[in-house]
């Protein structure tokens, strides 16, 4: 057997073309999970970029760097890259690099799909950034684009826009039946569903959300593609349609959005908190059914951001009601958390430090979450920097402290090297530091009544909101220190054990560091 | 690949009909709307005459029109606010005028606010049932002939409705 596990090695590396052509044609789930995540990286600090922008603009009161069109540009390209080029791509490369070392199995189940849904992303976001530069502007609208913001008001690049959106929404769909197929037909013998890893059962419960969602966001930029271009009138009352559907159609979507932004954290999260308390899990089956009730919950939810909608009082109390019960799995996990540390024997590992920062930062946007969930108060939230404050604790300290942590956690095993453990803890200090320096003080520019998306604000608000960008430019800076340390950590470093960590659990680590280019030619026996 | 190929066919045909039910919510908003009466939308069906009046419930009825964006036209009333009885059969003129130079025709499309009060406002005649054609630069009186439902629920005690003026001289 062992005999011709080798051959099989070497004829797969006869086979392995060389430089781009290797990375334009692979189907290995190791390298388009590399793909997927250098490319998030860099969409991370193209998005950063933008933020910079709108940080230098809003240093102080009036206009002193951009045209306010251009300032709406960079908050809707900005909000569009986090989403669609940094977060998702990340989770959809951690899951590409670890879903098939977690159950055992070779690969993805369709490894010419997985590089065709990688290869796609990079033309979707040329689209979208390109559009910055053309004549018109790119688009201005949020990145919520609402009616009839893009229809009637916008620019006439917003067919770029709309099109981007299709190829990366393609691009999701395609992952998400990936990991769906990959999971269900090719876990090792012996894996049943609830042996799972935590990290494939959010990732699992992800997918399904993709396949329900994405489809009804392409139809909607459908909607608004044919409303601008083509003489529909979906969102348009002059000929019998409603701006107000819109909002509807979008948050359809949008809802389920954020939660496949977080379960994936979830998931991470619920991987290194026990390794490095060294005891198992506290509550796995709780874990598996909280992420699905926040699945389903996240459903039927999706008014709650448009409670100043004029809505009816029985269907504000509705939403209102329902948003708040999500806090009930999402407060059993974070119960989880804390008792899995609970007596145990813990160790501060950058991974861990990373986890820990998660668990209060995201508890401190969830909480936010409920302040807005109550109607009555949302009314004065509404549209403020309260709102942006929210968002931003739980996908910046939630969902991009997860991918960090997870980087950290793995990095070992994808390059067989330990990482600058003292340029990591500095990188760690520095972000925890200045990110909450950026978002702690929108809370009460927020709660004062200072609206997002405008480029000029009060008088009031002006220290506040030099803080709050210094704090911006820090925690920007900071994440150079991230890049020097990957890169460092690519090109050499201390040589790890297969088990990397003392406290690691799952097939993962029964591989040697560097996890070489195929594991798992025979599947392994699961207990 | 062969083991994957129903799980495959699966997924795919339902992010089709996901696809699909994006375009579905379309009719499925409108119909929520009429049969729940949510969102502020009033019939735009001739309403039948009411039979009886009632003294001593009154409703204030406020006249609000505006023209969208680019439409050039103009709908005035006299009576701003009406204090109403419940189930009277009220009048209101309103004054239209074209102010551009070219034969135009505009749709007045009403809304109701609170949007729970619509279905209590019926409309017996109203210029919002036709299209409304104006030459270059005519004024026109139209009539609006309404009352409102003895059901309207004791704790709506003021109304708005609000016309919205769309000049649809090109999609005719």
């Amino acid at each position: 057997m062992d005999d011709s596990m080798y051959q099989q090695n070497d004829s797969a590396e006869h086979h392995q073309p060389s430089g781009i052509k290797r990375w334009l044609y692979t189907t290995n789930h190791k390298d388009i999970g590399t793909l997927y995540l250098g490319f998030s990286l860099l969409m991370l600090f193209v998005g950063g970029a933008m933020a910079m922008v709108i940080r230098a603009e809003l240093f102080q009161p009036g206009l002193q760097l951009v045209e306010p069109n251009f300032f709406n540009q960079m908050t809707t390209v900005h909000g569009l890259i986090m989403v669609f080029g940094a977060v998702m791509p990340a989770f959809v490369g951690l899951a590409n690099w670890m879903i098939p070392l977690m159950i055992g199995a070779p690969d993805m189940a369709l490894p010419r799909m997985n590089n065709w849904s990688f290869w796609i992303l990079p033309f979707a976001f040329a689209i979208l950034i390109g559009s910055l530069f053309m004549e018109g502007g790119g688009p201005n609208f949020g990145w919520t684009f609402y009616a009839p913001l893009s229809t009637t008001y916008s620019n006439d690049n917003t067919a770029l826009f709309v099109f981007s959106v299709h190829i990366m929404g393609i691009s999701s769909i395609m992952g998400a039946i990936n990991v769906i197929v990959t999971i269900f037909n090719l876990r090792a013998p012996g894996m049943t569903l609830m042996k799972m890893p935590m990290f494939v059962w959010t990732w699992l419960i992800t997918a399904f959300l993709l396949i329900a969602v994405m489809p009804v966001l392409a139809g909607t930029v459908t909607m608004v593609l044919t409303d601008k271009y083509f003489g529909t009138s979906f969102f348009d009352a002059m000929g019998g349609g409603d701006p107000v559907m819109f909002q509807h159609i979008f948050w359809f979507f949008g809802h389920p959005e954020v939660y496949i932004m977080i379960l994936p954290a979830f998931g991470i999260i619920s991987t290194i908190i026990p390794t490095f308390s060294r005891k198992q899990l506290f509550g796995y089956h709780s874990m598996v059914y909280a992420t699905v009730s926040i699945a389903f919950l996240s459903f039927i939810v999706w008014a709650h951001h448009m409670f100043t909608t004029g809505m009816p009082l029985a269907a504000e109390l509705f939403f209102m009601y329902s948003t708040m019960l999500i806090s009930v799995p999402t407060g059993v996990k974070i119960f989880n958390w804390v008792a899995t540390m609970w007596r145990g024997s813990l160790s501060f590992e950058v991974p861990m430090l990373f986890a820990i920062a998660f668990i209060v930062l995201f508890t401190i946007g969830g909480f936010s979450g409920l302040m807005l969930a109550i109607t009555p108060a949302d009314f004065q939230y509404h549209d403020t920097y309260f709102v942006v404050a929210h968002f931003h604790y739980v996908l910046v300290t939630g969902a991009l402290f997860s991918i960090i942590a997870a980087v950290y956690f793995w990095l070992p095993k994808w390059t067989g090297h330990m990482f600058n453990i003292r340029l990591a803890k500095t990188h760690f200090w520095l972000s925890l530091i200045s990110v909450n320096v950026l978002f702690f003080p929108m809370h009460f520019v927020g709660l004062a009544g200072m609206p997002r998306r405008i480029a000029d604000y009060a008088l009031q608000f002006a220290d506040f909101n030099m803080i709050i960008s210094l704090g911006g430019f820090a925690f920007g800076l900071s994440q150079l220190l991230f890049v020097w340390c990957v890169v460092q950590c690519f090109r050499g470093g201390e040589k790890v054990p297969a088990k990397v960590w003392d406290g690691a659990e799952g097939l993962e680590w029964q591989v040697p560091s560097p996890a070489p280019y195929h594991t798992f030619a025979t599947p392994p026996e699961v207990k | 690949m062969s083991q994957h190929r129903p799980l495959l066919k699966r997924l795919i045909i339902t992010s089709v009909l996901m696809f699909g039910f994006a375009f579905a919510l379309v009719p499925l908003y409108d119909v929520f709307c009429q049969v729940t009466g949510l969102n502020g939308k009033p019939s735009m069906e001739k309403a039948k005459v009411s039979e009886s009046v009632d003294h001593t419930q009154q409703v204030a009825v406020d006249f609000l029109t505006h023209a969208k964006e680019g439409a050039p036209f103009k709908v005035t009333t006299e009576s701003r606010r009406l204090t109403v009885n419940i189930g009277e059969m009220n009048k209101v003129s309103f004054i239209a005028s074209n102010l551009s130079d070219k034969d135009r025709v505009f749709q007045a499309v009403p809304s109701v606010s609170p949007g729970l009060a619509a279905q209590y406002l019926h409309k017996v005649q109203c210029f919002c049932f036709e299209q409304q054609p104006l030459k270059a630069n005519e004024k026109i009186e139209m009539t609006l002939l309404f009352y409102v439902d003895e059901a309207l629920p004791a704790e709506i005690e003021e109304m708005t409705l609000s016309y919205t003026l769309f000049d649809i001289t090109d999609k005719i």
